[in-house]
């Protein structure tokens, strides 16, 4: 009996060290620095380029624009339609998804292929997720850079501003075109609300938290904003465009950010992305509060193509 | 006689009067308390005058789209179930919301970018499209023979709405999130229009749909019943269909571009006004239309008030109104 028990046991350690042994030895392997990196989020692809690891990149999501690089690679899919299969197809050892697509986290970590998470928050949470990506590939002194220099792009908008007067401003996120239907704002939270504070606005619905929100147009009489900033995700719009949507903003005539002429309609992809651009569009915001081309002048018109990194 | 011109009075009275009375006041219910002093101020120039923006603005034009929308979303109910003689008939049952909705959907998805006299291209496109939806339908009611078969009508609306589902659905696959979010949104209705661009363009449309109805109660009565019946007691029953079909859709389109698909309103309050008054449709018509225009701009009044500052659409507040009661309706049938 005895003898049966300790050969038991002695199987059983023997197994038990084996599997330590092969999980040491697979550790190493499973935290080896990914060669091929698929991102189905423009934000970290974008993180992922300023930190050097772009030639990494073996495919990116359909709605990647920047930087130019990405336009050669392969597409699989975004945030609702995860390409699974052509994922699979192209063997990559890490892809960053975002952590609402649980069914596509299921079927690659059934596939053994890692993963890494994304969660869009605050302006904070920018840099911070930069960093964490920039050590799971194995790039933690680049990505730390990368991460310091938007800090410090941040920083230096934010000592532009200071001591300046903090005009009420509303953050138009979007409506439909060429009436005031369907506006969407930005409220109190988000990297959104907190570029625009940064860059010395102040938020007419920084009190709401919620990222984003519909409102009613009398809603906005009553704050009367003396700015109003509206994103537009294309790169560009023809002048004519530009003026039919600031004309727009006259159906509200009494609103003092259209009295003085200071409804600023800015454009460019990056403005949704909350990567490494960033520091354009809290230097874009503020240009179009307190710019030296605001003024008498016709109100700025933004468009960002110059490349950070 | 002198009896149905006795309850006519009464009840376009009681719900004119109730009609008049929430379009008077949903300009002075809000979050901001204005008040009326300040508003006919003329001492203050209006671009200075908040309270005055407000009223008219923000408030006026939603009241009176709210109105316009409401009467004739209701009205058109009524001339539905009466042409189909189906109670659950609603005015997005042959497909014309569905077909406005499309249209809306590719104005959106397309950034189709014009704009005439402050009708927006959404607006534009989606009646448009229920003008497309309202031509296969009839198209469809008309092939197989001559007449105009209300079983055809119905199944045709049906399928059409299920067709045209798909694709809005598949529009809207395609679209980026930004566009898909406005998509959905317009679905559920709003009355926050903004100035009165929107409302002078419906009004026209509406006003013709109207005149077609006041002449339609009478012959409506004797179809609802029978068209047999109707056609041996003199009534052009081809005629008063085809009247009937158009003018309804047309309104039905013009209101779902001003004011977006708001669910329910066709089917509750023609049934509601049914309870009170009768099934007469010398009565019901106006009494709907009136009901409807009170019903849709005092819900107006709880979506824009309730979660604010945030906006509720009124077609979620319409819904969770009209969701409980059809079903009510439909167990009180049996």
């Amino acid at each position: 009996m005895m003898a049966w028990a300790r050969g038991w046991a002695l199987g059983a350690s023997a197994i038990a060290a084996l599997a330590v042994v092969l999980a040491l030895a697979a550790a190493p392997a499973a935290q080896q620095a990914p060669r091929r990196i698929i991102s189905l989020v423009p934000s970290a692809t974008e993180m992922l380029f300023a930190m050097g690891a772009g030639p990494r990149v073996a495919a990116v999501s359909s709605y990647d624009r920047f930087p130019p690089e990405v336009q050669r690679l392969p597409r699989v899919g975004a945030l609702v339609d995860p390409d699974v299969e052509r994922i699979l197809s192209l063997r990559p050892d890490l892809v960053v998804a975002y952590a609402s697509q649980v069914d596509l986290l299921a079927q690659l970590t059934r596939a053994g292929i890692p993963v890494y998470t994304c969660r869009h928050g605050s302006l904070a949470d920018i840099t911070a997720a930069m960093r964490d990506l920039g050590s799971r590939v194995g790039l933690a002194a680049d990505a730390g850079r990368a991460a310091a220099d938007v800090e410090r792009g941040l920083a230096d908008v934010r000592a532009s501003v200071a001591g300046r007067p903090r005009p009420r401003t509303l953050l138009v996120i979007g409506r439909e075109p060429q009436s005031l239907r369907a506006i969407s704002v930005s409220g109190g939270f988000g990297f959104l609300h907190d570029l625009l504070d940064l860059a010395g606005g102040e938020n007419v619905f920084g009190d709401v938290k919620r990222e984003s929100m519909m409102v009613a147009t009398e809603t906005i009489l009553v704050k009367q904003p003396d700015v109003i900033l509206e994103l537009h995700y294309s790169d560009s719009a023809s002048r004519d465009e530009e003026t039919r949507e600031r004309g727009a903003w006259t159906l509200l005539p009494g609103i003092p950010a259209v009295k003085n002429g200071r409804v600023h309609l800015l454009y460019g992809g990056e403005l949704v992305v909350p990567g490494p651009r960033v520091v354009l569009t809290a230097r874009a915001f503020a240009d179009a509060l307190f710019g030296v081309r605001s003024g008498s002048q016709p109100p700025p018109r933004h468009r960002i193509e110059e490349v950070v990194f | 006689m002198t009896d149905v011109r006795r309850r006519l009075a009464v009840s376009a009275l009681a719900f004119g009067g109730l009609a008049f009375v929430s379009v008077l006041a949903a300009p002075l219910i809000g979050t901001t308390s204005i008040s009326l002093r300040r508003v006919f101020d003329g001492s203050v120039p209006f671009a200075d005058n908040v309270d005055a923006q407000i009223f008219f603005i923000a408030r006026l034009p939603r009241a009176l789209a709210g109105a316009i929308v409401g009467a004739t979303l209701a009205a058109a109910g009524v001339v539905f179930q009466a042409l189909l003689r189906n109670p659950l008939a609603t005015p997005f049952t042959l497909g014309v919301s569905a077909g406005a909705a499309l249209g809306a959907m590719l104005a959106i998805t397309l950034r189709l970018h014009l704009s005439l006299w402050g009708v927006s291209a959404v607006t534009a496109a989606s009646f448009i499209g229920s003008l497309g939806a309202v031509a296969i339908v009839y198209a469809m009611a008309r092939a197989r023979r001559r007449g105009f078969s209300t079983n055809i009508l119905l199944l045709a609306g049906v399928t059409l709405n299920a067709f045209f589902s798909a694709l809005i659905l598949f529009v809207q696959y395609l679209a980026d999130s930004a566009e898909a979010l406005r998509t959905m949104r317009w679905l559920m209705g709003d009355l926050d229009i903004a100035g009165y661009g929107p409302i002078l363009a419906a009004l026209p449309l509406c006003a013709v749909a109207f005149a077609a109805f006041a002449w339609l109660p009478r012959p409506l009565n004797l179809l609802s019943l029978d068209t047999d019946a109707a056609a041996s007691r003199g009534v052009d029953v081809l005629r008063v269909q085809r009247v009937a079909f158009f003018s309804a859709s047309m309104a039905t389109g013009a209101a779902v571009s001003l004011g977006g698909p708001i669910g329910f309103i066709g089917i509750i309050v023609p049934h509601l006004v049914r309870l009170i008054v009768g099934s007469d449709h010398r009565v019901v018509l106006p009494a709907s239309a009136l009901f409807g225009a009170a019903f849709l701009v005092a819900t107006d009044v709880v979506a824009r008030t309730v979660m604010a500052p945030i906006e509720l659409p009124v077609g979620i507040i319409t819904a969770l109104i009209g969701g409980p009661f059809f079903l009510w309706l439909l167990v009180r049938q049996r």
